[in-house]
């Protein structure tokens, strides 16, 4: 058989994902299962009495084995079954749903911001190691890593709102008196623009500016702290030094030699980023109000509403998986030298 | 009377501790930064161990009457809505948030080297299985995991502790399983095994003490990250209740009173959370220098 490698290479890694996807559903399962607590309590709700617990035992099969309740679990998620929200009563997939595209883009226009920042200045922080623009560069990364994403929103919206007035209050996605824009991605800024309401638009623009601002600020540390150590390495090597010797313009080594070869390693550190702007999300989520599955999660775990908190983990771990596969995916494709060897 | 010391082991006792604390002197001199780190480290010891005896006011003490008032010269941090004083709350909070994130990352370091120094050492099944488990681990964003064990296990501190340590132990296991692993057939291991030295007992006194030494900057590092990752879990609301004070659940309750200007609430504990990660940032730097010259950035 000859299947292209590049192909062979893509398919193995699809390959690896599953025993992270298997992992995550044992984990999940096991966090309402096997741990101290009752989970028919949870479930049932803080005012029921013994019975309707022990009925509720029933009706969710806790009172049978272990892998019996485990190939149900399975079955219910095949189906898109993560249970019913105790708080709103809502089946919990369908509220995900409606409020992941909010998260979703929050953290993408974190991102972008994020890369479009760090990338530059790492190059620039490479270039010239103890210049002014390496030493922004360390401060930035110190920074980044120390600042606590809550506070960091709270500064932001005290500067910005209450100070300077530039900034909407932080509540939500829109003005209380502008309507969402028309459903077709559920990405505000991109619906608004797809009707063409330049009015909605600006109001969207505004309130993403600060939550993605600070999202931005603590993704933007590892990026930045990588792509400078990788373009240190790329521009240190050898074929830097034929390039420079064989008399390429400067700009051409730097972005065509050195940053191309820089940009794999800081691909694949994207994976941990993700983990953490995922986790802080739901910070971020927290102090502007914004309605995503992060303050979902929230307001979940304050009134023990565990069907919604169990299927908020559960996305946020396919989210994950799912990015990482991406990244890795066009890591794979991307790289010439990859599937070369074999 | 004393009886006198023969000379050698005058000599031979104080001389390395003598070298020891000339080449941290120099570190912490060379490098200002490290100094400063080491200066702002020793005031957060002293604030979480004596803290409930320096501050001014009872942290708990209610007072309607002087409720959200500014700092000034009798409350320095302001007071917050319920007319606690902010200073005292933040200095008496040290101690919780240290002692949350001191117990998760040592609960993390002895399990993590455990796991990992057998992973790395006997190789084999015991590799795969703690390999599988802690890819599985990884696997979730670790926020998100440390708040949804906290909500299946109860909402309690230890909870808290417990989750924080759970994902903060990868880390550690994959440091002592590559660090054991490089050295299991080295010479000096072969030396142990052949005067008679069982498995474990290598592992624990000839292999384990070689990994220590990236393993202290590594908790170093990572207790300004079991820090945020504690007070990340309070700010949402798990783990300590109110009214206790503790930075994270403190910027919670600011939070609400920014938006009106007051921001002596939030902003203290902040800054008090922030300077507590910043000094372990810049000490397992400075570690780094000191155990590891080679390695300096």
């Amino acid at each position: 058989m000859t299947v292209p490698p590049k192909v062979r290479l893509a398919g193995r890694r699809l390959l690896q994902a599953v025993p992270a996807l298997l992992g995550i559903i044992i984990i999940t399962f096991l966090l309402t299962r096997a741990l101290p607590g009752d989970p028919a309590v949870y479930f049932a709700g803080p005012a029921a009495d013994a019975a309707s617990i022990a009925e509720i035992r029933h009706r969710l099969g806790l009172d049978r084995s272990l892998p019996e309740q485990f190939l149900t679990y399975v079955g219910d998620l095949a189906t898109g079954n993560l249970g019913t929200s105790i708080s709103t009563g809502q089946p919990v997939l369908q509220e995900i749903i409606t409020r992941l595209p909010a998260s979703l883009e929050l953290t993408l226009a974190a991102l972008l911001i994020a890369v479009g920042v760090a990338v530059p200045l790492g190059v620039l922080a490479a270039t010239r190691p103890d210049g002014w623009v390496d030493h922004a560069c360390r401060f930035v990364v110190t920074a980044g890593v120390s600042l606590p994403t809550f506070f960091t929103g709270l500064a932001l919206v005290y500067v910005f709102y209450y100070l300077a007035g530039w900034a909407p209050a932080p509540m939500g996605r829109l003005d209380i008196i502008s309507l969402p824009p028309e459903h077709v991605t559920g990405f505000y800024l991109i619906d608004a623009l797809l009707a063409g309401d330049v009015a909605v638009a600006r109001s969207v623009l505004a309130h993403l500016a600060l939550p993605a601002l600070t999202l931005a600020l603590f993704t933007l540390a590892p990026i930045a702290r990588m792509t400078r150590a990788a373009m240190l390495q790329a521009l240190g090597s050898e074929f830097i030094r034929t390039a420079r010797a064989a008399g390429l313009s400067r700009r051409r080594i730097l972005i065509v030699y050195a940053l191309r070869n820089a940009l794999l390693p800081v691909v694949t550190t994207l994976g941990m980023v993700f983990s953490f702007a995922l986790g802080a999300n739901v910070l971020v989520e927290k102090v502007f109000a914004w309605p995503g599955i992060g303050s979902y999660a929230v307001e979940a775990l304050v009134v023990s509403d565990y069907a919604a908190v169990q299927g908020f983990v559960l996305t946020m771990a396919l989210l994950f998986v799912l990015l990482n596969l991406v990244i890795d995916l066009t890591y794979t494709l991307i790289d010439p030298r990859l599937g070369l060897e074999e | 009377m004393h009886a006198p010391v023969p000379a050698s082991i005058a000599a031979a006792g104080p001389a390395p501790r003598y070298g020891w604390l000339r080449h941290l002197r120099h570190v912490v001199t060379g490098n200002p930064v490290t100094g400063v780190a080491f200066a702002l480290f020793l005031l957060l010891v002293i604030a979480a161990l004596f803290g409930p005896w320096l501050v001014p006011y009872d942290p708990l003490a209610t007072n309607a009457a002087a409720a959200l008032q500014p700092p000034s010269a009798a409350h320095w941090f302001g007071t917050d809505q319920l007319g606690r004083d902010v200073l005292s709350r933040v200095v008496v909070a040290t101690r919780l948030d240290l002692a949350i994130s001191v117990a998760a990352v040592a609960l993390a370091f002895v399990a993590g080297s455990v796991i990992g120094g057998l992973a790395g050492f006997y190789g084999g099944w015991i590799d795969r299985v703690a390999g599988r488990c802690l890819d599985t681990i990884m696997a979730f964003p670790l926020f998100v995991l440390a708040m949804g064990i906290v909500a299946a296990a109860g909402n309690t501190v230890e909870n808290i502790v417990y989750a924080t340590a759970l994902i903060n132990l990868p880390f550690y296991a994959r440091m002592v399983r590559a660090e054991v692993n490089v050295r299991r057939e080295a010479g000096f291991v072969q030396a142990a095994r052949l005067s008679g030295n069982g498995g474990l007992r290598i592992l624990a006194f000839h292999l384990f003490p070689n990994a220590l030494p990236p393993l202290m900057i590594q908790v170093s590092l990572n207790m300004g990250w079991a820090i945020l990752n504690a007070a990340g879990l309070s700010f949402i609301g798990l783990g300590v209740r109110p009214p206790t004070p503790e930075w994270g659940i403190m910027v919670a309750e600011g939070a609400n009173f920014i938006v009106s200007g007051e921001w002596w609430l939030a902003l203290f504990p902040g800054a008090a959370l922030m300077l507590a990660v910043f000094t372990f940032n810049l000490l397992g730097d400075g570690l780094r220098d000191l155990v590891d010259p080679q390695r300096r950035t």
